[in-house]
């Protein structure tokens, strides 16, 4: 053996440096106890956090892919510290976050025998990951590891499973790694046609009523800069997805709201009246369009696109732009004629006015005595940075918190949009935080999703992330129970929570807590927690059979969207 | 629905089948036959898929085996753009060989291609219509196993792998 040579486990934590990776998190176990061996050595240059779960873990690392724009890396064990992965894998391959995933595998002589802790986690992850490889030989880890980074991050990001077997990691091999540049089978995105560029100018130039649509396209390619001097131009109403919030700051004259099932009435309403609509890096989810036979039918619509299976996948593009959207949009900001729609916007704002008198008069100042969600995430507003991010689980709370948040800077949303994963919220808003320390991150959850990965608190409390949980509590699954309310005859079937005293158990974990049950304190209390040096868990007991508006229910059309 | 045929270009890795097989799964199509082979460029599989569905299905579907990281490219082709073939074998008890079937065997320019002392093997090759055919008369004779090859078939196109591999 030659004296260069190194254990296939050092190889995978110097691939990881040299890829620059800041922290991984991770939990560990016996087919990856090689790694973590070696990861005591490495302390120094990488940063591990241990978290309570590997769904934990993963989540963890997608909140630091989402606020940084980075890999996320995650480490865990193999069988059932592999299988929980599989949730956050999904949620990340649906969101598009690029996440880089180590598993422990038993030594590849044992393969196939059902060995102890042995899954076939590559099988299992492969609907669920951009990529994955079982590496059985030490001298295919750093290849596969610099191949995995280069796929997570390139083109639509994407989450990959490398699974290494143990023998591979005890084994003796040479280091020396190339970063990977690209491979003949995987194209990162087409080159702009500048004809496409041509039609769709010319379609925007002759509209009388053109409409942006903007998703998490946007951030993801960069492009916020470039929407932006493409508003400031043709000064064209715009509205964001779920995901794409934070694109474009709310303040820019062209910002007309959300989009989708809760977006904003304006907006979803308005999208079978424009003429033109020019959809950016967004992919015309059934969130977002509602019925599809009745969606901008009347529009012609130009799909600003990295991925060429995203077109005319829900919506049939008249004119595709397939590409980098960082540079379509500054071709195109180009490619059209100055301009301004005061005519058209006005009429987003007088259809504006009625949701708010309808809905925002009641979310965010309430005449009734029970709190309401919308009044809390209004209390933030007034008190949160300017990049504060928000980090958001799934339901009422997540509706109400992205309706309400006054999103201005990119990278300040975080939560699970295409997959809906309850549970998600906690981890991520600790690995949001363990990015930046002193970057404000706030984490909104309800009483049902924080109680699926609770144990997290052990996470923050040891790593001392100064994260701010507000915990809004209607002692329901809130969505669920609106859902019931509407469409099952009021039939609660399993949706009310008999709750642990939250207090206690945040305190337990030696985070500051406090409890606020009425209007009176509610300021002052938001205002201590976002001034608190360390973590900060308020609890808002808040209406229990409160709804969400306005709503697209199933199977409608955007233009059906309720105010009550 | 039409019969649509499937070309998939990709690398020779573990696993890749099992990609592309998945994106059927997921949308709910049968595959009616597969067949996969190395290409005539070391390293590189191409893998030809019979579907029976709509055109903006079969697009969908090829634009998300394009997806998979590992293909290299995908297409599609309606019947009339691909040249194709399809081989059976047929095993028949010997006690059945007489002079009818063998007018049968010449017939259908089918051959003999094992004799055995209870059975004999006919290889018949060409469109699924034919061996049906002959498969549809041959259970007259007492037919003792059939097997029947997916699709093999080329583009009427002329793009070669090379165009796609630049």
């Amino acid at each position: 053996m030659k004296e260069s040579m190194i254990r296939g486990a050092d190889i995978v934590v110097q691939s990881l440096i040299a890829e620059q990776a800041e922290i991984i998190f991770g939990y560990p176990g016996g087919a990856i106890m090689p790694v973590y061996d070696a990861l005591y050595d490495y302390h120094e240059q990488i940063k591990h956090v241990l978290t309570r779960h590997e769904q934990g873990a993963i989540h963890a690392a997608q909140g630091y892919a989402r606020v940084s724009g980075k890999v996320g890396v995650c480490l865990a064990t193999s069988g059932p510290g592999a299988t929980n992965l599989i949730t956050g894998l999904a949620d990340a391959q649906i969101d598009s976050t690029p996440l880089v995933c180590i598993t422990g595998q038993v030594a590849a002589h044992l393969l196939g025998t059902d060995a102890f802790q042995e899954t076939d986690v590559v099988g299992i992850s492969m609907p669920g990951t951009k990529w994955n490889i079982q590496v059985r030989r030490v001298e295919d880890i750093a290849p596969a590891i610099a191949k995995g980074f280069y796929i997570a991050r390139s083109g639509r990001p994407g989450p990959v499973l490398i699974d290494i077997t143990k023998n591979a990691q005890v084994d003796f091999g040479e280091m020396n790694y190339t970063p990977c540049l690209g491979f003949r089978s995987y194209k990162v995105h087409l080159p702009v046609e500048k004809t496409s560029i041509q039609k769709a100018a010319e379609l925007i130039n002759q509209s009388e009523r053109p409409y942006v649509l903007y998703g998490q396209g946007v951030v993801l390619g960069k492009a916020e800069t470039e929407l932006k001097f493409f508003l400031d131009k043709t000064g064209i109403p715009a509205a964001s997805t779920l995901l794409g919030s934070g694109a474009l700051s709310q303040d820019h004259p062209c910002f007309v709201g959300k989009l989708g099932m809760h977006g904003n009435y304006a907006p979803n309403i308005l999208t079978n009246q424009c003429d033109v609509l020019i959809a950016v890096g967004m992919r015309f989810d059934d969130r977002v369009t509602g019925d599809l036979k009745r969606y901008a039918k009347q529009a012609k619509v130009i799909h600003l696109e990295l991925d060429p299976s995203e077109i005319n996948k829900n919506v049939k593009a008249d004119v595709p732009v397939l590409g980098d959207c960082k540079e379509s949009l500054s071709m195109l900001t180009e490619a059209v004629e100055k301009k301004s729609h005061p005519d058209w916007l006005a009429k987003f704002r007088e259809l504006e006015e009625l949701e708010k008198e309808a809905v925002m008069q009641h979310d965010i100042s309430p005449t009734k005595t029970g709190l309401t969600m919308g009044e809390v995430i209004n209390q933030i507003n007034q008190y949160k940075a300017d990049d504060a991010v928000l980090v958001t689980d799934v339901g009422q709370h997540q509706m109400i918190a992205w309706r309400y948040f006054n999103y201005k800077k990119p990278h300040t949303q975080i939560t699970s949009g295409g997959l809906g994963t309850m549970g998600f919220a906690l981890p991520a808003a600790l690995g949001a935080q363990l990015y930046d320390y002193s970057r404000q991150v706030i984490c909104v959850l309800g009483d049902g999703g924080i109680q699926m990965t609770i144990q997290e608190l052990g996470t923050i409390m040891q790593t001392k992330a100064p994260v701010k949980i507000v915990l809004l509590n209607n002692n329901y699954l809130g969505m669920v129970r609106q859902w019931q309310q509407m469409f099952f005859d009021k039939r609660y079937s399993f949706t009310e929570l008999d709750n642990p005293d939250f207090i206690k158990i945040a305190e337990a974990y030696g985070i500051k807590a406090q409890r606020i049950k009425s209007r009176e304190g509610l300021t002052e209390a938001i205002e201590d927690m976002l001034i608190y040096d360390g973590s900060y868990f308020l609890e808002v007991m808040v209406e229990k059979e409160d709804n969400v508006f306005p709503m697209i229910a199933t199977g409608c059309s955007v233009e059906e969207v309720r105010l009550s | 629905m039409k019969r649509y045929t499937i070309f998939v270009i990709t690398e020779n890795f573990i696993g890749i089948l099992n990609r592309i097989t998945i994106i059927f799964t997921r949308r709910g199509i049968n595959i009616d036959a597969l067949t996969a082979s190395e290409s005539r460029v070391d390293g590189i599989h191409r893998i030809t898929i019979e579907v029976t569905t709509s055109e903006e299905m079969v697009i969908q579907l090829v634009n998300q085996i394009e997806k998979v990281i590992d293909v290299i490219k995908a297409f599609y082709h309606e019947d009339e753009g691909v040249v194709y073939q399809e081989i059976a074998l047929y095993k028949i008890p010997v006690t059945r060989l007489d002079g009818g079937l063998e007018k049968i065997i010449r017939q259908h320019n089918a051959k003999i291609i094992a004799a055995e002392p209870q059975f004999v093997v006919l290889e018949l090759t060409g469109h699924k219509e034919q061996t049906q055919e002959l498969l549809e008369i041959l259970k007259g004779y007492g037919l003792l196993e059939f097997a029947r090859s997916g699709r093999v078939a080329v583009a009427k196109r002329m793009v070669t792998i090379d165009d796609f591999i630049k």
